[in-house]
């Protein structure tokens, strides 16, 4: 993966010095609240329900074994021993201390960490297919241009107060693993014909209260190119994106007021000018961070371990976590192992400190000391000879790891909620807790198969309910809380919006109403047939009848 | 009197900034003697009056004012200021490049409005050479800012060229 050189080492180690000085000045009273604010929230820390939230940056999702022993760490000395793995590859702590952020910042520096634009109103961190440079699909491994475009956002000058947050997502392989339809810029590498890489570039994608699926503004776009052109994005949307609304002022409002036609017409406009400056990529730079990624020195093995075969014939809980958390590799005799941040009972994303230590250990003895965060809230080992994957599966259960659920009804995505947020209608741990609590009969869980259930608090959206096949969001109906379902979203290269199936339920009824969505499914279904597959069969209609037809036991409102 | 910085030196404003209060028309307003720095209303209004009054002129643009407005006529200013109204509207970021990289102009650009410490750096990246703090900020102090950081990544107006282009990096 990428390491730093002087020039990044030093700009960090400057960084950590302005927010030393900035929590000075704010301690002094020569920043007020207001003024400190952005500054903080530009340095990933929120104030939330009980305390500080500190959001840490992993680079699209890329992640060494001392690094995360450095995060382990921060969590036992300025935490409660864990930290919280975000959708968009972030780590966030729930009760750090403003006054020790520095100090955690300066031991983030020496493993080439920080918390630059983790929140706030600017380009956020960048985010991409956790398979990348791995994966069987692939087109162009998307970390070397990532982290150009890493570079090229960091205290970018223009477009630190932008309207609104911005995030951007890249993929490099066929499949879409990374929900570029709904990022505020999503880019596909694409090849053509004869051979040339580039992107297809799409804009205005985003969840939150206003859920829009982004435009294609460009069909290809060569790599080279990249950074000017979002820079004639952003410059448009910096100087004609709204801000007298803050629900109003993403770049997919711009999108949608202009037309995709007009917006781009603009940025072609403003790309005339930039196109061919000097920020266009040049080779030398492409090949010097790509050496970054280069493979790692792969043992040459056979493209079937015997005994990898023989342990999974042996052991049915062996191959079920195989079937679940393995995934093929492009080389012949590895494997891509995804670790569950997804056991029952615990929040989802959720790791402690020990855990961290654990996952760092699993890295350095499997997977040539590196992780990836996935934007499922999980960690992969993207590495592993297939040969030790029985050894691993053991150590992985020790650690609660290895729970095999990965794509199942129990891997959910979910937000922090009303637990630690304080913009949340509703808890939403303790009811994802709960339906996963009633899905606990592996063999049902297993039968069901491959099915997205996504959680908010609210209708920000943190835990994107609006693309889970189904959607769970927190309402609030005169101070209490209720949960409102969606049905039929869907990430990937088909990524689409779920719909709400009518009227908002109680806490205690959720576990219920999923279970009623679920049997319904599992009775309608043909042969192999996904969850997803069987709902865009027999459409929405069919399930609201499921649902609803019962309202006494379910007190639906 | 709010401080001013220039060439990263704290010195002595000698222009007076115009701003329309409630129930004042740029047609008419008064216009103090000296330098002036009056409002794109003003300009637009009373462009003769202005360039005959024979002290140094310039001309402020506020957020949603872009640099277009009076790209024709640069040469009437001797500075330009560009508005924050708060500090987290960055419009003004893009107005000043613009008017660096795109219309040439080489006058003082200097930000007015809610301008503090903190975004210094970032303003003197995208051509602001001029800085009118905020009352009450010590400018002193906020000379240090322009240090922040000796190597950013990104080409702009005070780097023609991105990082990668200025130095041979380390593979
Ligand atoms: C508890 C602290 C948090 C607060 C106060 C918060 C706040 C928000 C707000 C206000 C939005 C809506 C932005 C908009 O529509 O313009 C949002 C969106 C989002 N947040 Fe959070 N968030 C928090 C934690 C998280 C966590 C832990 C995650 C990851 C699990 C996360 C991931 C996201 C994502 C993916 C979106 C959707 C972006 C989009 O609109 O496209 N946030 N958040
Ligand atoms: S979705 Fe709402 S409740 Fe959940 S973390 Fe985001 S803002 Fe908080």
């Amino acid at each position: 993966m990428y390491r730093y050189d002087q020039y990044d080492q030093t700009l960090v180690d400057e960084r950590v010095a302005q927010f030393r000085d900035q929590v000075a000045r704010w301690q002094a009273g020569e920043l007020t609240d207001d003024e400190f604010r952005p500054l903080r929230l530009q340095n990933g820390i929120y104030i939330q329900r009980h305390a500080p939230m500190f959001r840490i940056a992993v680079p699209y999702g890329m992640l060494a074994s001392r690094q995360l022993r450095c995060l382990a760490d921060l969590g036992r000395r300025y935490d409660r021993g864990y930290g919280h793995f975000t959708t968009r590859h972030n780590l966030q702590f729930n009760w750090p201390k403003i006054e020790d952020v520095p100090e955690m910042l300066a031991a983030l520096a020496k493993v080439q960490m920080h918390a630059i634009q983790t929140s706030g109103n600017c380009i956020r961190n960048i985010t991409t297919d956790q398979f990348a440079g791995v994966a069987a699909d692939e087109i162009l491994d998307p970390r070397p241009l990532c982290e150009i475009m890493r570079q090229w956002s960091t205290f970018h000058p223009e477009f630190a107060f932008l309207p609104r947050k911005f995030k951007i997502a890249v993929n490099g392989a066929k499949e879409d693993r990374a929900l570029t339809w709904f990022h505020d810029i999503g880019l596909h590498i694409v090849r053509t014909d004869d051979g040339v890489v580039g992107f297809r570039v799409i804009v205005g994608g985003g969840l939150g209260r206003t859920p829009i699926r982004g435009e294609v503004v460009r069909e290809f776009l060569p790599w080279q190119d990249i950074l000017t052109y979002c820079e004639a994005i952003i410059r448009v949307y910096n100087r004609y994106g709204r801000r007298d609304n803050p629900f109003k002022a993403r770049i997919k409002i711009l999108v949608q007021a202009l037309g995709v036609e007009e917006f781009g017409r603009q940025v072609e406009a403003e790309w005339a000018h930039l196109k061919g400056g000097p920020a266009t990529i040049t080779q030398a730079e492409y090949e010097r961070v790509t050496a970054f990624f280069e493979p790692p020195a792969y043992a040459t093995l056979p493209a079937i371990d015997a005994a990898f075969v023989q342990q999974q014939a042996d052991s049915v809980p062996f191959a079920r976590w195989v079937e679940r958390n393995v995934r093929p590799h492009r080389v012949p005799g590895y494997a891509s192992v995804t670790l569950s941040l997804k056991k029952p009972g615990t929040a989802p994303g959720d790791v402690t400190s020990d855990q961290m230590d654990a996952a760092a250990d699993l890295a350095d003895e499997y997977s040539f000391g590196e992780l990836r965060v996935t934007h499922e809230q999980n960690l992969v080992l993207a590495d592993v000879e297939q040969r030790q994957l029985f050894a691993l599966w053991q150590e992985a259960k020790a650690a609660g790891f290895a729970t095999p659920n990965i794509g199942l009804l129990t891997d959910m995505i979910c937000c922090p909620g009303g637990d630690f947020c304080d913009l949340a209608n509703a808890r939403s741990i303790p009811v994802a807790n709960a339906v996963q609590a009633r899905f606990d009969d592996l063999d049902y869980l297993w039968d069901i198969g491959d099915i997205d259930l996504n959680f908010s608090g609210c209708m920000n959206s943190c835990g994107h309910h609006h693309v889970g096949n189904i959607g769970i969001l927190g309402v609030d109906k005169g101070n209490e809380e209720w949960y409102q379902i969606t049905l039929g979203g869907e990430q990937g290269n088909d990524a689409r919006l779920g719909k709400v199936i009518g009227p908002s339920f109680a806490a205690a009824d959720v576990p219920d109403v999923i279970e009623t969505i679920i049997r319904f499914y599992v009775e309608q279904r043909r042969e192999d047939e996904r969850f997803i597959d069987t709902f865009r069969r027999l459409g929405i209609d069919a399930f609201k009848v499921a649902v609803y037809g019962d309202k006494a036991r379910l007190k639906a409102a | 009197m709010s401080s001013l910085i220039k060439n990263r030196q704290a010195v002595a404003d000698d222009f007076t900034l115009l701003r329309l209060a409630d129930g004042e028309a740029a047609e008419t307003v008064a216009l103090p003697a000296g330098p002036l720095l009056v409002p794109l209303a003003v300009w637009r209004a009373r462009k003769a009056e202005l360039q005959a009054r024979g002290a140094p002129l310039g001309v402020w643009l506020d957020v949603g004012e872009g640099p277009e407005a009076i790209a024709d006529e640069l040469a009437a200013f001797a500075v330009i200021g560009v508005n924050f109204p708060k500090f987290t509207d960055g419009r003004g970021y893009s107005t000043a490049r613009l008017l660096r990289q795109r219309h040439g102009f080489e006058g003082e650009i200097r930000a007015i409005g809610d301008v503090l410490h903190d975004q210094l750096f970032l303003m003197a990246r995208c051509g602001f050479d001029a800085f009118a703090l905020k009352d009450g900020k010590n400018a002193e102090l906020a000379l240090r800012a322009f240090e922040t950081f000796r190597e950013p990544y990104q080409a702009a107006v005070d780097r023609a060229e991105p990082l990668f282009r200025r130095h041979r990096r380390a593979a």
